[in-house]
């Protein structure tokens, strides 16, 4: 049994979202929403956290920043992209900078879509998200972790 | 009813129940802390379990570190954090208590400066701000034992303040005690040098480069060191253990309401009210006490 | 073997090897005569611990050519100083030394004194500790000094080369030190002290440019002043009761002998660079570190807190003892504050000696058995670790170029052995449960009984010896793969001395109950009639906790650095990391994160504080040279 899912603090990086997102996230993470009662913390540093939620586009410039954070992560960890933009990279994608979604950096594990998205959604996602830690756990215990460092 | 026992077996017995049951109440009571936070601002919170949730996630965690000795240096705060609470339920000398409580929090502090982090520095740095902030205060504490009781050894101080009121005989040293708990629970607005909260200008502060299984040995660290702070609260009122149980849990509740009425303040501000608030409260009190005692 | 014998041999050698020191032309020669005659000194202090027992044995030394002596070198060095005062136009000390040659002319030709001593030279545990702090202390730092010197001058190419000069001072040092605690007579205890004042100067001033010069003076002026004091305390006691016995005067007590005893306290105030005379101190940081390391951390300046702890049972619970007491919490204080504000980190030293000096004063001051044990235990631990510190500065001046402690980060990496050494000494001096810690727990009960002011000063004083000793610490323990080691060009004289030291540090806390038993018990229940010490759960306690450190630290050291079960990542730097040490900056540019400790330099700074402290202590003063005037 393991207690990831009942703990799940976050890492929250702003990729390159026009905070449209951002500000949903910060709402979900208020009393309102309270997402402590899950246990949920925002952490704004890798070493504590588990889940990884990255809002905006991969851009040329931040690709190095996003897989700096996942490597910091120790395992087991999750990735989850909030918002379409950081799916996918939605109208943005074909800019000259703009590489596309988080996936094409990072293993994604949960998908949370909108523009922007709504906090009953991130904390869906989040929540969802822990689940994956769950079953991460066992693979992280059995010896068979996926990738705990993306390389440069 | 007697229940402090001075033969071996009652100190051992004493040290173990502390080493068993102070992360467990500490842990609880950090629970009750959140809970009670939650409720203050109007919402549901987690469950009062959630600290030792916390610690088992944190412990099933990967290894990581920055370089090869950070995690030594946790390994004997949270060592000598037990050693000294022991000695304290032990009953041995307070002012040993205090001097190896101050080793303790050192380690966290060289734990925080060996690695080469801006943030870990910094965090550092004000955790020694903090320590030369509540430092007099300990030891003034200690002084006052020994002027009203005239023993530093903390078995005899019980005894003598389960007979007399130990509490209307140190009032300004308790208020200035209390002050400083605010800082040694880490709630703001003393909270420089890490926070438990989201509220941090330098990330994590001191605990920034620490995850998974030493994260969670710092925190149960701060576990013991809470029991040991509410124990020292505790010898004042022993007179009645129920009043001098309400009066921990009293004081443990109003540093969460500070916590949530204040914002942080600079350490000038940490600084200078402390030691003003010291000197004001504690010293006159010995001041006071010595002319009256001398009669 | 007689104790006689050892002490006449502690006292002439040195001086033989003074003057060997500069007659013998060649440098390497000397060099290697050195070692086995500091060899022979420090197992004389040794073979005198066996040889003596708790009771004080008492020698008299009849002879008037030595009488002659002792009068014309006095007389001399009052001329000297004259000399000096007159040579570099400081008409200030042109009018001491005046002062201190008529005093001594007067007294001693023109109006002799009905009797000499009766015992001039004698022995007990506390001249013991003395000599074995002198002795093993000392030798190991002039050997340091053999190799440190050389290569002072290569770095200080503008200095003369005077080290045949400078081992000259430094035995004839050694020498006058091991006649200062042997001597009963008060004549012969003042020669010698006049003599350590001149090699203070010397010494001081031997890179001899302006700032050295100044300095030097400042302390000529300061240590006159209180040998002037020093003479008219034993002129007055003899002439008024023809006492001329340190023993005696003791045994005449207060009644008799409260005016001379002030008179020593006095100098031995300005001696051990109590406010308002530290300033002496800290300017004599300009000395070369085995300067600092054996007069101004460890032996001379214990000599001013000796005089003080012998006349103390004259001054116990008057209001001159009281004064002080007070000069020696204020002091304290005031030095540990500004300590915080330094960075220079020989001058955090200097200003953590005045401030441990200060409380041995405090203790002094108060003079119960209690806060006398408790100074004899800082004494000793106190002159083990801060020499072991001045002389790890000296070695990582040379290497980094810098006795800045900003510019000592890093240090377990680019000087692993010398770091851990210091570090040794810096927990020796602040940390619990190593030897300052136990000494300061006893003297924080000693203070209290008289009045809990006293404790407050220590705990606000502690404090903040805690926080710059800690901050210092961490600066040193920061480690970073990218350092290079710089250890290699440290010459062997040096490691041995560094290690010797550090060994003595650890072996005097681990050994302190036997230290405590055999030395200094003893001498408390001689003096003051009752032995006091530490509940013996307490001294348990403090060994097992210190000897478990001392197990589980290198144990552990050793352990994580073969044994990697982790995976290393890089600092938190916001992602923007390059690699393990590097962050991306602006501009493409690439940055290494670089912290500076707090100096808190408008609180604690130095100016402010150090005319506070000077004017405090020197209310006390006055008041305490009223209080025995009038």
């Amino acid at each position: 049994m393991s207690f990831l899912k009942k703990s799940p603090w976050l890492l929250h990086y702003n990729a390159s979202s026009c905070n449209g997102c951002d500000f949903e996230l910060f709402a979900a993470l208020m009393p309102r929403y309270d997402p402590e009662r899950f246990g949920v913390i925002n952490t704004g540093n890798p070493k504590h956290a588990d889940i990884l939620l990255i809002t905006g586009s991969m851009n040329v410039r931040n690709v190095e920043v996003v897989r700096n954070l996942y490597n910091q992560m120790p395992s087991p960890k999750v990735v989850v992209a909030v918002g379409i933009c950081a799916t996918s990279g939605c109208v943005f994608a074909d800019a000259y900078n703009v590489l596309g979604g988080v996936d094409k950096v990072l293993p994604v594990d949960v998908y949370v879509l909108g523009c922007a998205v709504r906090p009953e959604a991130i904390l869906d996602g989040i929540l969802k998200a822990a689940q994956v830690l769950e079953e991460k756990y066992r693979a992280f215990q059995a010896g068979k972790t996926d990738k705990t460092e993306v390389p440069a | 009813m007697n229940p402090y026992d001075e033969s071996v077996a009652g100190i051992v017995l004493r040290v173990i129940a502390y080493v068993v049951l102070a992360p467990l109440a500490g842990g609880l009571l950090a629970g009750l802390d959140r809970k009670v936070s939650a409720w203050m601002q109007g919402r549901v919170g987690p469950p009062v379990v959630q600290p030792f949730y916390d610690v088992a996630k944190l412990l099933s965690k990967e290894k990581i570190a920055v370089n090869r000795y950070q995690n030594f240096f946790v390994f004997l705060f949270l060592l000598y954090m037990i050693f000294t609470g022991s000695l304290f339920f032990a009953g041995a000398s307070i002012l040993i208590v205090v001097f190896v409580l101050v080793l303790a929090s050192l380690f966290f502090v060289l734990a925080g400066f060996s690695v080469n982090s801006p943030y870990s520095h910094l965090g550092a740095e004000r955790e020694l701000i903090q320590v030369l902030a509540y430092d007099p205060v300990i030891i003034i504490l200690a002084i006052g034992f020994y002027v009203v009781t005239g023993t530093f050894n903390v078995g005899s101080i019980y005894q003598a303040s389960r007979e007399g009121f130990l509490v209307l005989h140190l009032p300004g040293i308790f208020a200035a005690y209390l002050y400083v708990l605010t800082i040694k629970f880490r709630k703001s607005p003393f909270d420089l040098s890490m926070s438990h909260h989201a509220h941090q200008e330098i990330v994590r502060g001191l605990t920034t480069e620490f995850s998974g299984p030493h994260l969670a040995l710092i925190e149960i660290a701060h576990w013991y060191e809470n029991i040991l702070l509410l124990a020292l609260i505790y010898l004042f009122f022993a007179f009645s253990p129920v009043i001098g149980v309400a009066v921990a849990l009293i004081a443990y509740f109003a540093e969460v309401f500070v916590d949530n009425a204040f914002a942080r303040v600079k350490w000038q501000v940490m600084l200078a009210s402390t030691w003003v608030f010291t000197i004001t409260a504690g010293v006159s009190n010995l001041i006071i006490l010595h002319y009256l005692l001398r009669r | 073997m007689q104790p006689l014998h050892i002490i006449v041999f502690l006292i002439l050698f040195p001086l033989l090897l003074a003057v060997a020191s500069l007659a013998v032309r060649s440098l390497s020669v000397g060099r290697i005569a050195a070692t086995p005659a500091n060899a022979l000194i420090a197992a004389g202090s040794i073979l005198l611990l066996f040889l003596t027992g708790s009771e004080p044995i008492y020698f008299t030394v009849e002879s008037s050519l030595l009488e002659h002596f002792i009068l014309a070198a006095e007389i001399g060095m009052g001329l000297l100083v004259t000399y000096l005062g007159l040579n570099s136009k400081r008409y200030f000390i042109v009018f001491l030394g005046a002062v201190m040659t008529a005093m001594t002319a007067v007294f001693e030709i023109i109006c002799p004194p009905a009797a000499d001593a009766v015992h001039h030279l004698f022995i007990d545990r506390l001249s013991v500790i003395m000599a074995l702090l002198i002795g093993i202390l000392g030798t190991l730092i002039i050997n340091y000094a053999i190799g440190y010197m050389e290569e002072y001058h290569e770095h200080h190419k503008e200095v003369k080369d005077r080290r045949r000069f400078f081992g000259f001072l430094m035995y004839l040092f050694l020498s006058s030190m091991f006649g200062l605690v042997f001597s009963n007579s008060l004549k012969w205890m003042l020669f010698f002290w006049e003599i350590t004042t001149l090699c203070s100067f010397f010494l001081i001033g031997y890179r001899n440019d302006r700032e050295s010069q100044d300095s030097a003076f400042r302390a000529l002026w300061m240590n006159v002043l209180g040998g002037i004091a020093f003479s008219a305390g034993v002129a007055y006691l003899s002439l008024g009761t023809g006492i001329v016995d340190l023993d005696q005067m003791i045994k005449a007590g207060p009644a008799v002998a409260m005016l001379p005893a002030v008179l020593l306290a006095f100098a031995g105030l300005v001696k051990s660079a109590q406010m308002p005379f530290s300033t002496w101190l800290t300017g004599a940081m300009v000395a070369p570190t085995p300067v600092s390391a054996l007069l101004h951390s460890s032996t001379m300046v214990k000599a001013g807190v000796y005089l003080l702890l012998k006349v103390s049972p004259i001054l116990s619970g008057s209001p001159a003892g009281l004064c002080i007491t007070s000069i020696g919490a204020i002091t304290f204080l005031f030095a540990s504050f500004i300590a915080v504000s330094q960075s220079d980190s020989k001058r955090v030293l200097a200003y953590s000696t005045i401030s441990t000096l200060a409380l041995i004063v405090m203790c002094a001051g108060v003079g119960t058995a209690n806060a006398a044990w408790s100074a004899l235990l800082l004494i000793i631990f106190h002159a083990v670790a801060k020499s072991l510190l001045f002389l790890c500065v000296g070695v990582i001046d040379y290497k980094l170029h810098s006795r800045d402690i900003e510019d000592m980060d890093f240090l377990i990496e680019k000087m692993p052995k010398v770091a851990a050494m210091m570090n040794i000494g810096i927990a020796g001096m602040f940390l619990a449960p190593f030897g300052m810690v136990i000494s300061k727990a006893v003297t924080l009960k000693a203070l209290v009984d008289i009045h809990p002011l006293l404790g407050v000063a220590l705990a606000f004083g502690g404090g903040a010896t805690t926080f710059f000793y800690a901050k210092w610490m961490g600066k040193t323990l920061m480690v970073t793969p990218r350092a290079e080691n710089k250890e290699g060009a440290i010459s062997s004289w040096e490691w041995v001395t560094l290690a010797g030291l550090s060994f003595l540090t650890i072996a005097v806390c681990l050994s302190f109950p036997l230290i405590s038993s055999g030395l200094v018990d003893p001498y408390i229940a001689l003096v003051y009639g009752a032995s006091p010490t530490l509940e013996k759960s307490t001294l348990i306690l403090i060994v097992v906790t210190m000897t478990s450190l001392l197990v589980i630290f290198p144990i552990g050291v050793i352990y994580n650095a073969r044994h990697r079960d982790y995976r290393l990542v890089g600092p938190y730097l916001s992602g923007v990391n390059i690699d393990e040490t590097s962050f991306a900056g602006a501009m493409g540019s690439k940055l290494y994160p670089d912290t500076r400790n707090y100096y808190l330099a408008r609180w604690f700074g130095e100016p402010i504080l150090l005319q506070g402290g000077l004017l405090c202590a020197g209310f006390f003063i006055i008041i305490m040279m009223g209080v025995v005037l009038l």
